[in-house]
């Protein structure tokens, strides 16, 4: 892959999820342009000791969201300016005609976004959703390959064996330092994780196969539903 | 009030848009959440009677429903929606219940003031 489009609502979205899969493609030397929906405004976590207001938070995450990227290898960030938790209520179409314009100027040959009804935050589901309808109106030979991030917890169940499985052990050192750079986010999660004392075993398996591999589903632009709920 | 029928609710919603509207917003976990061993933390915070104005707004998810009101240059947001009611003066009641029937959550709608 020479050309990878990301479109995720969230800084830190980027990393949590396919940061070992987007470190990857920059090694091989892909471009990466990242559309950013939001700057994460409506987080809880501010750091521990939470140093962020929730007047600073956008600016502290803005910064953040820069220093991940510039670990991960991303070469663009586009930050789309939409609000935190508003997603789904904006118009579907009017978003997806702004990503599909840096399609046709970026012409990715894979798109990576949230699967649609699995992303468990509704920004999640909703930006998917205009990223993939994006791909739907342009015409088939021009149409990204599409790895969709599914996160709720009877994925396997529904959609089956992910598509794509990526072992990133060879590039865990950067996923983390990108982890880390999403202070404001990961400080309580990764002190959890270091020190090792853990009682929550379904935690530990969560954490464990975060570090170990990203997996993916190849999405059919065409079966995309006619409204999102 | 009973179980949140999600289109028709979207649809009675669009009937507020685009004019001055009373709105009241609401969250609580009740008072005696912060008296319990393991820490809790009562919270709450509502606002009533304020007048907004939104161009865009709809009820989304599979249950429980999400709201979300577009302003000029701002946001109105509920989650964990269950249960609404049409009340015969006009007003668009929408409220969370938990599993033990406490209120949670709840957002109205208003062409004239809510009683104070
Ligand atoms: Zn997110």
């Amino acid at each position: 892959m020479e050309r990878v489009m990301v479109v995720l609502p969230h800084p830190d979205d980027e990393t949590f999820g396919c940061g070992g899969t987007i470190a990857k493609f920059a090694k091989e030397g892909a471009q990466i342009l990242y559309m950013c929906g939001t700057l994460g405004e409506m987080g809880r976590n501010m750091g521990k000791p939470f140093f962020a207001t929730r007047e600073t938070l956008p600016d502290v995450r803005a910064r953040e969201l820069e220093e991940a990227c510039a670990v991960l290898g991303i070469q663009e960030i586009q930050k789309m300016g939409l609000r935190d938790k508003t997603v789904e209520f904006e118009d579907a179409h009017e978003l997806a005609n702004r990503i599909r314009q840096e399609m046709i100027r970026f012409k990715p040959q894979l798109l990576i976004t949230h699967y649609p009804k699995y992303g468990v935050h509704p920004d999640h589901d909703a930006l998917g959703y205009a990223a993939i309808l994006a791909v739907k109106m342009l015409p088939k030979d021009e149409r990204p390959l599409i790895y969709a991030h599914a996160i709720t917890h009877n994925r396997m169940q529904t959609l089956g064996k992910p598509d794509v499985e990526i072992e990133i052990a060879d590039v865990l050192e950067t996923k983390v330092a990108a982890i880390r750079a999403h202070r404001s986010q990961s400080e309580a999660m990764m002190k959890r994780w270091s020190e090792n004392t853990e009682p929550d075993e379904a935690w530990k398996k969560r954490m464990d196969q975060m570090m170990k591999k990203e997996v993916f589903w190849l999405y059919d632009a065409d079966r995309l539903p006619e409204t999102l709920w | 009030m009973g179980p949140i029928q999600r289109v028709l609710a979207d649809e009675k919603l669009q009937s507020f848009v685009g004019q001055e509207v009373y709105l009241h917003l609401e969250t609580t976990n009740g008072a005696y959440a912060g008296n319990n061993p393991s820490g809790g933390m009562a919270v709450c915070a509502y606002i009533r009677n304020v007048k907004v104005k939104f161009s865009r707004a709809s009820i989304t998810g599979l249950g429980p429903y999400r709201a979300g009101m577009k302003m000029d240059g701002g946001w109105i947001y509920a989650e964990g929606l269950t249960d609404w009611e049409e009340t015969p003066d006009g007003k668009l009641l929408f409220a969370g219940y938990d599993n033990e029937g406490r209120l949670a959550v709840s957002l109205e709608i208003s062409k004239t003031p809510f009683r104070v």
